[in-house]
């Protein structure tokens, strides 16, 4: 009986944990793809806010959850594009600029939702996702069942892991992303439009953000709640220098964060007596672990945080 | 074809400096008629409300006096961190630690003589968001972990040691709600004014406006500091003690922050709760920015936001416009400021190409 019980629980905690995973996996990605082209995108926790409120507003009036996938990823896309115009066409300062886009794209996810619902006791709620059986995958002994019972999200995420790392290392835009994100200079000299292609990945790194931020309100949960995200995109920012700037690694960060998520939603269940708090800590102490270790062996992108002008070349 | 390029431009004149900010206000208050409008707000009652609801009666004028001193103490600690380019956006949490130090100290004093109470209680919470702010000013200097990402994550850290006190030791008994009991009388803040909640922490936010105008101008620490944020290296050669000069920055920035967060407590809510700040910390970045990280712009800068915030509560009565309207336009006003600083160094010149 214990055996049965044991087994079940290592299954739910392996889909907790992808589960937990899906949206970091999205935000980091979609982080790696703007800072390997040299900007560091603070906006990520509004644009997160923002995905996860239109997400959810679009699939409650439209009744069709795609949809709210669909919208929440074009508003990434649109601030991903602000965050473009302030950091990469005006030069203006990363840090203070991103931080902006979080603290308007956040304000304004609040200002929408509260127009929209007003302040109802009981938020409303939608039809979420529902999880997807993969035939014979499932069937695996132990680890079956919870790696292949997911949403459609959850897959699509782990898909866009090796896409990215053959777009970032097997494609000639990968390399003109990644030479823009070192060396702007040379990039410029060969012919490549730096501004637009940091503008492509703050779009496109937009949009995998504000969809990271819709999976946790039509999959992980049914309602909109304002600390839905919950810093997870500060998590993001730190998982891609855990990687080191690379897809996998970074996912695999993801996996040890959603693992301590799912682990303590799961003793919680179980009554454990240790505050819930006290893991929900763990989490990001671990993460400053994980960056005194990596600042030692850093592989920033050579221009990251850096505008470029062309007037100021070598300035 | 006509293309825009950015050209550095010559140095304004002194002047320029006060305009700025009161442009950029003008700027975003007219950009803020976008959301007013879509949320169906008449436009001109929405403006009116806005500004009566914050200065119309005595009480609303006192209120906003009253909400202005977190803001002033959370900008002023983001201001003077920034201006060493030690980048602290973990004002949240440092106000967090000061409100949770003031919190044992304030249930818990009850037998001290009454005259020893809030100095020994305003020490500790200056202390205990000074503290806390040195970790990651320890961990840039020494590990050279980047100090956004880490006092970014300490904010989260800090919102999780809270909660497990206010769900474990610090929970007020026979209350399932996470809150701790109140604080003795002799550890709130004095009342200054009758029919308000005017209180004392409002002179002490005024007054560290003076004292860090006074470090940044006149000793030799804020000499220091303002050059570790001009060229770090350059004031390594200079003989300047970097790691000491940002972790005494580090100190005094989370100090000011950690008063806040006495403040708050002792002023406002005279207990804890989870939600003691509404993200006083990160508007602090708001109002250091759009006051220049010059102490008096912190002043005027968090009077303004101040002006926002209780003024939307009325205009939201009024015309049923959301009150977040306020969190909109702060993330607007960092964004114009932002905008108009990179046009006090540059200038757009269009050009005709061929």
């Amino acid at each position: 009986m214990s055996e049965i019980l044991d087994i079940a629980f290592v299954s739910g905690l392996i889909g907790a944990t992808m589960r937990m995973a899906t949206p970091l996996i999205f935000a980091t990605l979609g982080e790696i793809l703007a800072e390997r082209s040299g900007v560091l995108n603070l906006g990520i926790e509004g644009i997160m806010l923002m995905g996860a409120m239109t997400g959810f507003l679009v699939t409650f009036s439209s009744g069709s959850i795609w949809s709210g996938v669909l919208a929440a990823a074009v508003v990434g896309m649109i601030l991903g594009l602000l965050m473009a115009f302030l950091a990469v066409n005006l030069g203006l300062s990363q840090h203070v600029s991103g931080l902006g886009i979080t603290l308007f794209a956040a304000g304004l996810a609040m200002f929408i939702y509260r127009l929209h619902f007003g302040s109802p006791t009981v938020p409303p709620i939608i039809q979420p996702f529902k999880q997807i059986t993969l035939p014979v995958l499932s069937e695996i002994p132990v680890i079956g069942p919870g790696l292949f019972t997911q949403y459609s999200l959850t897959y699509i995420a782990w898909l866009l892991v090796p896409v990215m790392s053959i777009l970032l290392y097997k494609t000639k835009l990968g390399l003109k992303i990644r030479t823009v994100g070192e060396n702007p200079v040379v990039a410029d000299t060969v012919g490549v439009n730096v501004a637009l292609t940091r503008t492509l990945c703050l779009v496109i790194g937009g949009a995998l953000m504000g969809v990271g931020g819709a999976f946790l309100t039509l999959a992980h949960q049914n309602m909109f709640l304002i600390e839905v995200i919950g810093g997870r995109g500060w998590v993001a920012i730190a998982m891609v220098i855990f990687g080191n700037w690379d897809p996998v690694k970074g996912t695999i960060g993801t996996l040890i964060f959603g693992f301590l998520d799912g682990l303590q939603l799961r003793l919680q269940g179980v009554g454990i007596a240790i505050p819930f708090h006290v893991f929900l800590m763990i989490p990001y102490l671990l993460t400053i672990v994980a960056l005194i270790s990596v600042s030692r062996r850093a592989a920033v992108p050579a221009a990251l945080l850096k505008a470029y002008r062309r007037e100021e070349k070598g300035g | 074809m006509i293309r825009f390029k950015i050209e550095k431009r010559k140095p304004l004149p002194g002047w320029a400096k006060i305009v700025i900010p009161i442009a950029a206000i003008m700027v975003t208050l007219i950009l803020s008629a976008i959301p007013i409008l879509i949320a169906g707000g008449h436009l001109w009652k929405s403006y009116f409300y806005l500004f009566y609801g914050a200065l119309g009666t005595r009480f609303n004028l006192l209120e906003t006096f009253v909400k202005a001193s977190p803001l002033l103490m959370t900008g002023l600690a983001v201001a003077f961190a920034f201006r060493a380019k030690f980048w602290n956006i973990g004002a949240e949490g440092q106000l967090l630690a000061g409100a949770l130090v003031a919190t044992v100290l304030g249930v818990s004093m009850g037998g001290f003589p009454h005259a020893l109470v809030l100095p020994i209680i305003i020490i500790a919470g200056f202390l205990a968001g000074g503290i806390w702010a040195s970790i990651p000013a320890i961990l840039k200097t020494k590990l050279k972990v980047d100090d956004v990402v880490s006092t970014l994550l300490l904010n989260y850290v800090m919102i999780h040691i809270m909660g497990a006190l206010l769900f474990g030791p610090l929970q007020q008994p026979g209350s399932s709600w996470p809150r701790s009991s109140a604080i003795v009388e002799a550890a709130c803040y004095p009342i200054l004014m009758t029919r308000s909640r005017f209180h004392m922490g409002i002179l002490i936010a005024l007054l560290a406006v003076f004292v860090i105008w006074f470090i940044n101008k006149k000793t030799t620490f804020g000499y220091q500091s303002k050059a570790v944020g001009v060229n770090v290296r350059a004031a390594h050669f200079g003989g300047i003690n970097t790691t000491s000069v940002i972790l005494w920055t580090a100190l005094i920035s989370g100090g000011l922050a950690g008063l806040a967060g006495v403040g708050e407590l002792c002023a406002i809510q005279y207990r804890l709760i989870m939600d003691i700040s509404p993200g006083y910390g990160y508007s602090g970045i708001v109002i250091a920015m759009l006051g220049n990280l010059h102490p008096v712009g912190v002043l005027f800068s968090s009077l303004f936001f101040s002006v926002i915030i209780v003024g939307a509560q009325t205009m939201s009565r009024m015309t049923g416009v959301p009150t977040y309207i306020a969190e909109v336009i702060q993330g607007m006003a960092l964004m114009v400021m932002l905008i108009f600083l990179l046009f006090t160094e540059y200038k757009l010149r269009m050009v005709r190409k061929s």
